[in-house]
Formats: C-alpha cells, structure tokens, sequence
C-alpha cells in the first residue's frame, strides 16, 4: 500500500449495546446478546427458531418518526451506526466530493419488501407505499447515510452475504489509495429477525435450535455448536488517509494495513473443505500489510458456530499460519453477538481495532467442551495483548463462496 | 361515513407529521404543501396513500395534482367520504 490509512471513528449498534462502549463492554464482560423472540409472528407462524439477538436499544428510541417511517429497519441501524462514527471522528471537515461511504448489507431492506407484500396481497396496490423502492434497495443504507454527511464522492455497497461488510472495509482501502478520497465511512448492517430469513435459514439447517437456552445457543468451536444464531445491527468505521487525519489532529485508533476479497468457486453455501480460498484473502491481506505470519497476535475468527464452517475455517486458518497459530489468540465474538451476516463483519472490525487499541482480546463464551478438531488458542475471558507494534486480522466469509479479509496494526 | 372537516384535518396534520416530522399545528387549511411546507412529491404520494387508508377515500391520480393546500386536500377528502 503505498498511503498509510487510519481508523479514526468508531460506532455500534448491536445485540449487546445500543453504542460502541457499550457494546465493547458487554462483550469485555462475556454477557450475550441472545434472546427469545417475544413477537406474536413466532408461534402464528410455528417458526422453528425462537431466539435471535435482537438490538439491545430499539432504532425508533434514537431516530425522529420520519425517519423510522422512511428508513427501512437496516437502515435505520446503519445510520444510527454511522452518525456515531462521523461525532467520534470528530465530525471531520472533508470536501464533500473526497468523502465516499462504502456501507453493506447481506439481505438489504426484507421487512419492507414484504410489509409490502403483505399490503399488496390484503389491500391493493393502491396501498403500497411510494418509498417502498428506495427504503428496500440494498444501497439503502449506505444512501442514507452519505445524505446524512453529504458524501459526494460515490456511494457503494458491497453485497457478498456474511462477508458484505469486511468487503466494504476492503473497498474502502481501494477507494483511498486511489488519493481520489480523503475520508470513507464503511461497515455494514443487518435487520432480518424477521419470520421469512428466519424460517429459510431453518429450513437449511444453518441456525441453532436451542430453543431452551439462547444464551448458550451461540457456541463457536464448542462439540456441541448446532448453527449459527442470528444477530441484528450495525457497524460504522471512519478511515481516512493518515496524512489528512494528522493534518486535522484526529485521534487515531489503528493503522488499516490490509484488506483481500477472495472467492471459492466451489459451491453456493458450503464453504470449500480445503479452505484456499479463505487462506489467499488471509495471506493477500498480509502481504498488502507488508507483515509476516509472525507479526499476527491476534484473530478476530469468522467463527459462526456451525458444525461444518468453523472446521472449514480452521483448516484455512492452520494453511496460512502452520505451527505458528499455536501463538495466535483466537476470539469469536459471535458467541456474544450472534451473526449480523452483512453487519457481522463491521462490528468484528470494531471489536479487532479496540482489541489493538486496549491491548485486550475478548473473551469468547459458551466454550464448555473445545472441540478436539479444533486446536486452536481460545480467548475465553479478556487477554492482554503484548506492547509494541503488533498486528491483528480479521476474517469474514459467506454463502456464495465469498471470503474477505482485512488487517489492522497498532497505533499506540 | 362523513368526516368532520375538523377530524380530517387534525388526521392528515398526523399523517403530515409522522412522515416529514413538521409540527402538526403548521399543517394549516391555508398551507401548500411544495409552497408552505416543503413536501417533495415522493412524501406527497405517501402522503395521500396514508390518507386513503385512514379515511377510506380514493383520490385518484390525476387529483393529487390539484391538491395544492391543506384545505385543498381536507375538502377533497371531507366531500368523498
């Protein structure tokens, strides 16, 4: 990379906090996000899964009405998220046409598309709403919010399933060295707790049924982890050239060092059991850090607790590092959180930059009985990092054979 | 059923109100919607969805265009119910 990028503004909303230190510290402390839905819709509809993480701070206790009414639900979290981010950075002032926002979403707008349907079916089209288009678009969310800072330079989201939002932090890299752009805005978000993603991913297998203990249903690497639990939320990152965040006196949290999209060809949901394309993006976001596998201490894991993918990402783990991971200390973060699938990556990038920032890993929950297939170095309550320059990764993967990698190094 | 030009009016100021956020005691008979208001025409149509849900009218399309006030609309909506 020839331009040094920096991560100068955080902000979070998701099933531990309805902000970044809250969230930070629910997960430092090894609570979980994890609930049972209460929501007429789970019986009406016999919905096979009846836990999710569920925003901790409901989006229509921050937004003003209007925008609750034009916003679908991902995007409401998006700009909660991003609102955030853009006050911690210090609200920066950057020439319209040189801020570009680069914000995902795996899903997009699903509840407005069908409260939409519903509407058509009961009361005629009459009845459909004319924001029904802009508020269901998967490029929602990032609209919203570069109308919000009045970003100028192009607005894009990356649609690649759990991976969209670790994309969208690789975009970002790609958007700055272009010295087109001095400030990105880039995560990612997701609001599917709702009874049709819910009753699908069932239907394939993909999430957990501990119907009776959802706190301990999220179980990455754990012998007895049965899917994934899904999660709801956003993250927002502000990255920016180091040469215009010093110029403003912006406090800097880590040096974005790295960022790779790879893809596995190899089938649209099982990820590929050799796990090379994962090991590429891994090795690829390494070499643009211009790091070895040595500077690594830490690895925020795609780790969805499905029996199948946490194997798989091991495997693609192990490839990449060899003996050398023994050293690695791994966190899953989506024991706490569930999966955001296109905001998972976001927060995940939030909580490996803090893990740099703090010199602290978090803790990884529900892991009673470490699967033997999976050797690896386990956070299980928050550790120390060493001092020094030191260097973290962070991996996302999704369905479509999807796999994005971005890496972060020390600031402080 | 008849609706009072009153009730229609202090409804289509809620309707006004949760989908632009102004205040409902500006949504005045007098008031235009571009003019007076600021409504754009995507807000304007969600608008007058809104209202023909809540008080079981039609406006037809080529009606919305004459709809240039508060008033406009109330009595439009006040003679069709």
């Amino acid at each position: 990379m020839t331009r040094k990028i920096v991560v100068t503004g955080l902000g979070a909303t998701t099933p531990l906090g309805g902000d970044v230190q809250s969230t930070w510290q629910a997960l430092l402390a090894g609570k979980s996000g994890i609930s049972t839905l209460e929501q007429d819709w789970v019986a009406k509809y016999e919905i096979p899964v009846t836990f999710a993480g569920q925003a901790a701070v409901k989006a229509k206790e921050v937004l003003s009405v209007p925008e609750t009414k034009r916003l679908d639900p991902s995007s409401q979290f998006a700009l909660i998220a991003a609102r955030e981010a853009w006050a911690d950075a210090g609200k920066p002032e950057v020439a319209p046409e040189r801020l570009a926002v680069e914000f995902a979403t795996g899903i997009g707008g699903v509840w407005t598309l069908l409260d939409a349907f519903d509407t058509l079916k009961e009361h005629g089209p009459r009845r459909v709403l004319p924001m029904t288009v802009p508020m269901l678009m998967p490029n929602g969310p990032a609209a919203a919010i570069g109308m919000d800072i009045a970003a100028r330079g192009g607005v894009r989201t990356a649609v690649s399933a759990c991976a969209s939002s670790t994309e969208a932090i690789a975009n970002a890299i790609i958007r700055l060295e272009s010295g087109e752009i001095d400030i990105v805005v880039a995560g990612g978000c997701e609001a599917a707790i709702h009874p049709l993603p819910i009753a699908a991913f069932a239907s394939m297998h993909a999430l957990s049924r501990n119907n009776e203990n959802p706190t301990q249903a999220s179980r990455p690497y754990d012998t007895a982890r049965d899917g994934f639990v899904m999660g709801e939320g956003a993250g927002a990152l502000v990255i920016e050239t180091e040469e215009h965040a010093k110029a403003r006196g912006a406090k800097i949290y880590a040096y974005l060092v790295g960022g790779s999209v790879t893809s596995d060809a190899h089938h649209i949901t099982a990820p590929d059991p050799e796990g090379t394309g994962a090991a590429r993006a891994m090795l690829a976001a390494l070499k643009q850090a211009n790091a070895s596998i040595e500077d690594v201490v830490h690895i925020n894991a795609h780790a969805t607790s499905t029996p199948v993918g946490d194997i798989a990402e091991y495997t693609a783990l192990r490839r990449v590092f060899g003996e050398q991971l023994d050293k690695i200390c791994i966190s899953a973060t989506k024991s706490s959180t569930g999966h955001l699938l296109g905001g998972a990556g976001a927060i995940e990038a939030i909580f490996t930059v803090l893990a740099l920032h703090e010199r602290v890993a978090p803790p990884t929950i529900n892991l009673d009985n470490q699967d033997p297939a999976i050797d690896l170095d386990v956070v299980t309550s928050p550790r120390t990092l060493p001092a020094g320059d030191i260097l973290a990764i962070s991996n996302s993967f999704g369905f479509g054979g999807h796999n994005a990698v971005i890496a972060f190094r020390s600031a402080n | 059923m008849a609706h009072s030009q009153a009730d229609v009016l202090a409804g289509l100021a809620e309707i006004v109100n949760e989908e632009t956020g102004i205040d409902t005691s500006s949504v005045q008979m007098d008031k235009s919607f571009v003019d007076d208001l600021d409504i754009d025409s995507i807000s304007m149509l969600t608008i007058v969805v809104n209202a023909e849900g809540k008080f079981g009218v039609t406006i037809p399309e080529d009606e919305v265009a004459n709809l240039k006030t508060v008033g406009d609309a109330v009595n439009f909506i006040v003679s069709a119910s």
